[in-house]
């Protein structure tokens, strides 16, 4: 979809330096509006410090933001291992003990999705790719940028702390739900969770900061004729995910201050009466359902702010790869809009058994099940885009045909869980903890496997091995199938989740197989992430240098001046925008892609769709 | 081509463990079966959608792979496929909320003929109270409890004396006797399940939650704690004996009082002359004895 091919009479011809290749040629035909703003300017660094450490650069931040986020996911993995050590082989590593056990439970969750999902997507993708995607020179406010990532280093280097304090880490599960969060009986209650609620909170700072970036460089730096209807679905993914998150976290925060509160100074936010080892604390009037709501109207949003940036990138991948249009792309838009602005009404679905009001059940379950329909769309339109296409089947694609797999799976096993008396019998059973890996750990992980391998010759201008990168894929994929589809069916045995161990109950028992082959499954699924380690290096060092736009993409990412981009991203002149990032194969054209700074002039005898 | 073939051995693989899963539910022992048949019911439907649309992706990747000379189609919405989708699957999706939603309503309306059983954990145990006599369980408060009152019964409270007390972790119940739990917690969130019954429901300091079933088949089971509730969360199991009515009489008719207890307490107080610390219930029995 491009420019209208008409003649506007009402402008006048403003546009000449867009058309300085086809001057000859009617200039009406490429009109773009001027811009209103006058360009910002750059703060360019120039010792080591300013260029690479307390940096401007939103390249360099989201690559920062990535490091730091891979770094946690490397704990998070490794104490993945270290659960599944216990699950699988009980007692066969003598040092994992019930409180440590916990203690690995509530810090993988908690690093998975928020230090690692959360900031990776959002920090990492976002301050990378927005600027480019959109056209725009750098972020809006590239100092307040700076301080986001650091302040998001200060919140990880205080939960790692937390590893080293008298007590170790907090063990309450990574909902924190009080009471027994703050109380002895739950490792880490002391120094642990302290940490905890204040790295949260600082995240939650650091992230605003980032999150007032994303969305308003999106809304005021776009490049002239970039409309909002041509931004590419993953700049629309990450925008949406960004509102989600500026009015979510703001919940999550609350509860870390109050909690903290009851901790310190013994307020009784959410601390009822309590009688333990026979005394009766001095707590009295609290709700620890209050606490359950604000926490899940944070984290349902929190699984969508993981989500549509997948969403986003994956349908952007799928296009390219496909050499086909994006089916639907304003149904798609509005499918994330519309996703996002659901997901603030059902976040008690995660509380159906959790003793607040049942007959919430009834408006929550309808609510959770209308968000299937589009959801649905999307993926039809995924497979749509594939279908008739001219699909590269290279690793980009691998990973994105595994996402479409895992995440089918998991989301049809969240109608299950959304249909409140399904859930009932399948709540707190292993089925929960098969149906969110699937869906919001595997399938993401996957958007963010293909991303890096469709970016990395975009960042350092090399390509990663084909071959490394799809036995990666195969392990990956194959690996992490047979984990959590089998894990599926210990949930309908009725195996409660967050057991250390499950003893010797005769329906259990059965299950010690299966749960064997989990862990080694799970053990071969972290160990295939080297493989990807090791591509990285190799390429760094003896990978050929990529041709620019080596996957011939059209949007404005692969159009900068240079490969990679330098700080400034466009060089002399913005791009000027004429069309949607879509139009592959197009009937008539010379290529099978034509970027979205090319002007109608140049393909006057394409049959392209108007926009 | 492998990809395609790989992919598709996935799908195929899927189906066949389902079948042929050794891992399946336990049997059924109470009445809500209509849980397993939404499940089962969400399991065709949903299953198939999963199905096709892998299918219908595995044939694409085999249809149109990549070929120099082939040019993808350029149409980029198609207004009439993408409306019949949106409403195929609403459609579906309703169909699948609808059983949901009316078992829903089951399960929050207890019947009326159910009995109360007071189920009370800790960290990290569980015990129980039956109504007595009377019908009706006694209020009660956390402070209240201490050794001499191990429920917290509110000692004004007419209604408490003649409750049956079972400081045990097993509990007996009537078979084909609807029962309604009424779940409270002394410190930290807990949840009451037999997998077998299929319910369950967080039990929430501060409050009482309940809910209900009928089991329907007389044996033994075992309760286990489905909210994390600390470091012993993995061991806080219990259990529930079913039994016929004239068994679970006889089991009743042995079961202590409230007031046996006082009674008992009482009579240990006149002979030996304890003074007690908590003197809540000395009060009481002093005025008694006025």
């Amino acid at each position: 979809m491009s420019d209208e091919y008409e003649n506007k009479s009402g402008y006048q011809a403003q546009s000449s330096e867009a058309l300085t290749g086809s001057a000859g040629s009617a200039p009406d035909m490429d009109y773009v509006r001027p811009a209103e703003l006058p360009e910002q300017d750059l703060y360019h660094g120039h010792t080591f410090l300013t260029k690479w450490v307390f940096c401007q650069d939103a390249k360099v931040i989201g690559v920062q933001y990535f490091l730091t986020a891979v770094f946690t996911g490397i704990v998070g993995l490794i104490l993945s291992w270290l659960m599944r050590l216990q699950l699988g082989f009980p007692g066969l590593a003598g040092f994992i003990t019930a409180e440590h056990y916990y203690q690995f439970v509530t810090m993988h969750g908690m690093i998975m999705v928020v230090y690692f999902l959360t900031a990776l997507f959002l920090g990492g993708f976002g301050n990378y790719l927005i600027p480019l995607m959109v056209g725009a020179r750098d972020m809006v406010f590239p100092y307040v940028n700076m301080l986001s990532f650091w302040m998001f280093f200060v919140a990880v280097a205080i939960l790692m702390a937390s590893f080293f304090v008298p007590g170790g880490p907090t063990g309450a599960g990574w909902t924190l739900y009080p009471p027994q969060t703050i109380l002895e009986g739950t490792p880490g209650s002391g120094m642990g969770i302290l940490l905890m609620l204040i790295s949260l909170a600082l995240f939650v700072i650091g992230f605003t900061m980032g999150g007032l970036n994303y969305m308003i460089t999106v809304l005021q730096a776009r490049t002239r004729g970039m409309t909002l209807m041509r931004m590419p679905l993953t700049v629309w993914g990450i925008f949406t995910a960004t509102v989600l998150a500026m009015l979510a976290f703001p919940a999550l925060l609350v509860s870390a201050i109050m909690m903290t509160l009851d901790k310190v100074i013994g307020t009784s936010f959410f601390m009822p009466t309590i009688l333990k080892a026979g005394e009766v604390l001095e707590y009295g009037g609290g709700s620890p359902i209050l606490f359950q709501h604000l926490f899940w109207f944070f984290g349902h949003p929190e699984v969508y702010i993981v989500a549509l940036p997948a969403f986003g990138i994956v349908s952007d991948l799928i296009s390219v790869h496909a050499r086909k249009n994006i089916f639907g792309y304003r149904m798609m838009v509005w499918a994330i809009v519309g996703i996002g602005a659901l997901s603030f009404f059902v976040w008690a679905h995660h509380m159906y058994v959790s003793g607040m009001n049942p007959w919430f059940g009834f408006f929550f379950a309808t609510t959770t099940l209308i968000i299937a329909v589009p959801t649905a769309m999307k993926v039809y339109n995924w497979i749509l885009t594939l279908w008739r296409g001219n699909i590269r089947i290279n690793t980009v694609m691998l990973w994105c045909l595994g996402f479409i797999v895992t995440f089918v799976n998991g989301g049809i096993t969240g109608i299950f869980l959304g249909n409140v008396s399904v859930d009932v019998p399948l709540s707190d059973t292993y089925f929960v903890v098969a149906h969110f890996h699937m869906v919001m750990g595997i399938a993401p992980v996957m958007v963010i496997m293909g991303a890096v391998y469709h970016w990395f010759p975009l960042i350092t201008g090399r390509l990663l091995n084909e071959t490394l990168g799809k036995w990666h894929f195969w392990a990956t994929f194959l690996g992490a199938y047979s984990i959590y589809f089998p894990m599926h069916y210990l949930g309908f045995i009725g195996v409660p989740r967050r057991y250390y161990e499950m003893y010797d109950s005769p329906y259990m028992t059965s299950a010690v197989g299966m749960n064997e082959f989990i862990s080694l499954a799970a053990f071969l699924v972290g160990a295939a992430q080297f493989i990807l380690i090791f591509n990285i290096i190799k390429t760094l060092k003896t990978g050929k240098p990529a041709p620019k736009n080596p996957w011939k993409a059209n949007s404005l990412e692969w159009h900068t001046s240079t490969q990679p981009p330098e700080h400034g991203n466009f060089g002399e002149r913005l791009p000027v925008v004429h069309r949607w990032p879509y139009d592959f194969s197009v009937p008539g054209a010379k290529d099978d892609f034509i970027p979205q700074t090319t002007p109608p002039s140049e393909v006057v005898h394409t049959k392209v769709e108007k926009t | 081509m492998h990809a395609g073939i790989i992919f598709f051995l996935v799908i195929l693989g899927s189906i066949l463990f389902h079948i042929f899963t050794p891992w399946y539910w336990t049997d059924i022992a109470s009445n809500w079966k209509g849980m397993d048949d939404t499940i089962t019911l969400t399991f065709w439907v949903g299953g198939g959608v999963f199905v096709a649309v892998c299918l219908f992706m595995i044939y694409c990747v085999f249809k149109y792979s990549y070929k120099e000379d082939r040019k993808a189609e350029y149409k980029p919405e198609d207004k009439k496929l993408e409306k019949i989708l949106t409403v195929a699957t609403t459609l579906g999706v309703a169909a699948l909320l609808a059983p949901g939603l009316i078992i829903w309503n089951q399960y929050v309306n207890v019947p009326k003929n159910s009995i109360e059983i007071d189920v009370m954990a800790w960290q990290w145990g569980w015990q129980y109270r039956l109504p007595g006599n009377d019908g009706k369980l006694g209020t009660t408060k956390v402070v209240n409890i201490n050794d001499d009152n191990p429920f917290g019964i509110n000692l004004d409270d007419p209604y408490g004396r003649d409750d049956v007390m079972v400081q045990s972790d097993i509990i007996n119940l009537e078979n084909n006797r609807p029962v309604k739990i009424l779940l409270r917690s002394v410190d930290v969130l807990h949840n009451w399940y037999v997998p077998q019954f299929r319910a369950k429901m967080d039990a929430v300091p501060g409050v009482v939650t309940y809910y209900w079933f009928e089991p329907n088949k007389v044996g033994e089971y075992e309760v286990l704690c489905a909210e994390y509730c600390g470091v012993g969360h993995y061991a806080m199991r219990g259990g529930v004996e079913v039994q016929d009515p004239n068994s679970y009489q006889e089991w009743l008719g042995e079961q202590e009082t409230f007031s046996d207890l006082l009674a008992k307490q009482n009579k240990e107080i006149e002979t030996k002359k304890v003074a007690k610390n908590n003197s809540n219930i000395e009060k009481v029995i002093y005025k008694e004895e006025k």
